[in-house]
């Protein structure tokens, strides 16, 4: 088993990527999630395992760096909170369009515009749709608990060079500072230049004599090109579809009703499950751990037996689209959330599903 | 005598650099753009480092250097070059870096990443093509656009008290202790080429210090932004670009003794 620690969700996102082997991180602070930084910073990574740890002068600059590093093939990360997200929409649709891997995790606040530093899920749209311009997504991936919050910078890294795009770690406030229990990996070591230059042939890493030049770029003036650049996007998207959805389902065999929850509202919906169930009534949690690609063939094959779902989100119902489109609109689906930074209670989710679905 | 008897090997006394692709540049015939490639690629042949050296292209006119330039390189966001530099270099010391950008690119949208770049100190060097206008949009004023000087967006001159100032960003640049080496050169005839092919191999030889960003900016014509012919565009600059952006060193190093 890996070490074991008290730490705090974006301590744990700064170690993991430390123990993922990561060569650099690109930042800029904005709270709920300055520790990242802050914790790199502090454990100097650039003297032990020569990973790169720069402060840029904004998340504009920071997002192109991460641009910059992943051409070269190397595992880069950036994070930052949503207004932070915006800025960096201009270069996730970049790396998107060059096919580049990065992780980039946004530790959510509540919206828009300035807004407030309390945790939200009002990004979800942002991360999942696009966000920035042009028919392109990311592999979002949604934890819930501070465990998740460093396992998931691992497996971010590895489905972002698995298929050669940007990959979110959509987070919030809540998850980014509360202090859990973590069991940590086991620390990998970063690849050697030649390591990188064999796995990512593509790098532009200075072009010697037995290859071609190696060009890194989203331009395709020729519309003909660009559609099947797109199409060749959307491919890979489909192939995320088939090979990498995850998802948890809580007390779902017998369910008769659903939540339907994400990262810090599905742990207030797990305590409302618990609600629910001391009184008879049946009730599931459904988690979506990747909310694009959706996991909406499981949710389908479940509603199947279900009354009614509730999505539970700290939006004004955001996911909820993609759930109806999943249940093709066959179940009842209804939205219960607090926004603005205001975070739900188990009961009130638990008084939410009795007045929506079981006449109060 | 035969045109085939002129063509001949042992009478070649200038040909194109290995470094440049087949590709027929983009350019209007007589923008400097295309001389700036040429010497920059000259320069990376003679010190045998273009297998070490990965280049960063902007949004303009230039974007598409990639395309001409037989090395790795990176196409940037708008006016972001400097960066995306910052990481490459900083992920891989003992690389080449450079950018390539114009003036909307290094002197507008990019500024903040221009000068944060050279402030920190970053070890590449950076290549600043100065036409005072947007060529690739098709024409419009740039920060560095002189006063009066006529833009699809000031139709009737530049107006410094509606419009601003023009920027002289190198100069501005040359004050951050971050930036080791800050030239202006030109390329519209052949001794300022000369000059300017020494300004970028002193750039790259400084690049090897690691002591910050060596800066070549180059002040170069846009003809078909300036609505003149080539040599009208030559002349133009020497009469209106040159007084306010003079040529020659701005920062030199000052090398410490062995
Ligand atoms: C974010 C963004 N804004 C605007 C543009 C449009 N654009 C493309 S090139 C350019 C100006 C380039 O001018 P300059 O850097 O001076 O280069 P030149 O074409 O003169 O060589 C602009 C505004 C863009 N591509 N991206
Ligand atoms: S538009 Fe101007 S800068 Fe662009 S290629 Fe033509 S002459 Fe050169």
């Amino acid at each position: 088993m890996g070490e074991l620690k008290l730490m705090k969700g974006n301590e744990a996102v700064a170690e993991a990527a430390i123990r993922a082997g990561a060569d650099g991180y690109f930042g800029y602070p904005i709270t709920p999630q300055s520790e990242i930084m802050e914790y790199l910073m502090t454990e100097k990574p650039y003297e032990t395992t020569g990973m790169v740890v720069l402060q840029a002068e904004s998340e504009v600059a920071a997002i192109n760096m991460v641009y910059g590093g992943a051409s070269c093939g190397r595992m880069v990360m950036t994070s930052s909170s949503s207004p932070g997200i915006s800025l960096k929409m201009e270069g996730i649709s970049y790396l998107a369009g060059a096919e580049l891997p990065a992780v980039i995790v946004n530790v959510v606040r509540g919206g828009p515009g300035l807004g407030t530093i309390q945790p939200s899920q009002s990004d979800y749209f942002q991360a999942t749709k696009g966000g920035g311009h042009g028919d392109y997504r990311m592999y979002v991936l949604a934890p819930s608990s501070v465990q998740e919050m460093c396992d998931f910078v691992k497996i971010g890294f590895d489905m972002a060079f698995k298929y050669r795009n940007p990959v979110m770690i959509l987070s919030d406030g809540a998850i980014g500072q509360m202090m859990e229990k973590v069991v940590l990996f086991d620390p990998i070591p970063r690849r050697t230049p030649e390591e990188i230059e064999k796995q990512c042939p593509w790098a532009t890493v200075g072009k010697k004599a037995n290859r071609e030049r190696n060009i890194i770029t989203s331009l395709l003036l020729d519309s003909h090109e660009q559609e099947q650049h797109v199409f060749k996007l959307r491919d890979k998207y489909k192939r995320m579809q088939q090979e990498d959805v995850k998802f948890e389902k809580i007390q779902c065999d017998d369910a008769e009703y659903l939540f339907v929850a994400y990262g810090s509202s599905a742990r207030i919906c797990q305590k409302a499950v618990d609600m629910a169930r001391a009184q008879g009534i049946k009730v599931g949690l459904f988690r979506p751990i990747t909310l694009f690609p959706f996991p909406s063939e499981e949710l389908k094959k479940l509603s199947s037996q279900i009354k009614g779902i509730l999505s539970v989100e700290m939006s004004l119902g955001q996911m909820i689209e993609d759930i109806k489109l999943a249940v093709e609109c066959k179940v009842p689906v209804n939205h219960f959330g607090r926004t603005g930074g205001v975070i739900h209670s188990p009961g009130e989710v638990f008084e939410a599903l009795k007045s929506t679905y079981l006449g109060g | 005598m035969d045109i085939k008897d002129i063509i001949k090997p042992e009478n070649i006394v200038y040909k194109k650099t290995k470094l440049f692709t087949e590709k027929p540049l983009s350019y209007c015939p007589g923008c400097g753009h295309g001389t700036a490639h040429r010497m920059l690629l000259e320069v990376l042949e003679e010190m045998n480092i273009y297998s070490d050296t990965v280049g960063i292209a902007p949004v303009g006119c230039s974007v598409l250097a990639y395309e001409f330039l037989d090395i790795d390189m990176q196409q940037a966001a708008h006016g972001r070059a400097p960066a995306l530099a910052t990481a490459v270099k900083r992920l891989m010391p003992d690389k080449f870096v450079f950018t390539y950008q114009g003036d909307g690119d290094l002197a507008a949208i990019g500024t903040a990443e221009t000068i944060h770049a050279c402030n920190r100190g970053e070890n590449f060097t950076m290549i600043f093509i100065n036409n005072g206008i947007y060529g690739m949009t098709g024409g419009q004023m740039a920060p560095t656009t002189l006063p009066g000087m006529r833009a699809s967006t000031c139709p009737f001159g530049r107006n410094t008290e509606i419009m601003g100032n023009p920027l002289k960003i190198t100069e501005l640049l040359a004050q951050l202790p971050g930036v080791y080496y800050a030239t202006r050169q030109a390329v519209h005839t052949p001794n300022a080429v000369r000059k300017t092919k020494k300004a970028l191999r002193n750039a790259f030889e400084y690049q090897k210090l690691k002591k910050g960003i060596s800066f070549v900016e180059i002040v170069s014509n846009c003809n078909s932004g300036w609505k003149m012919t080539p040599n009208q565009s030559n002349k133009w600059m020497e009469d209106n670009m040159f007084p306010f952006y003079p040529l020659g060193d701005i920062k030199v190093p000052q090398l410490e003794k062995v």
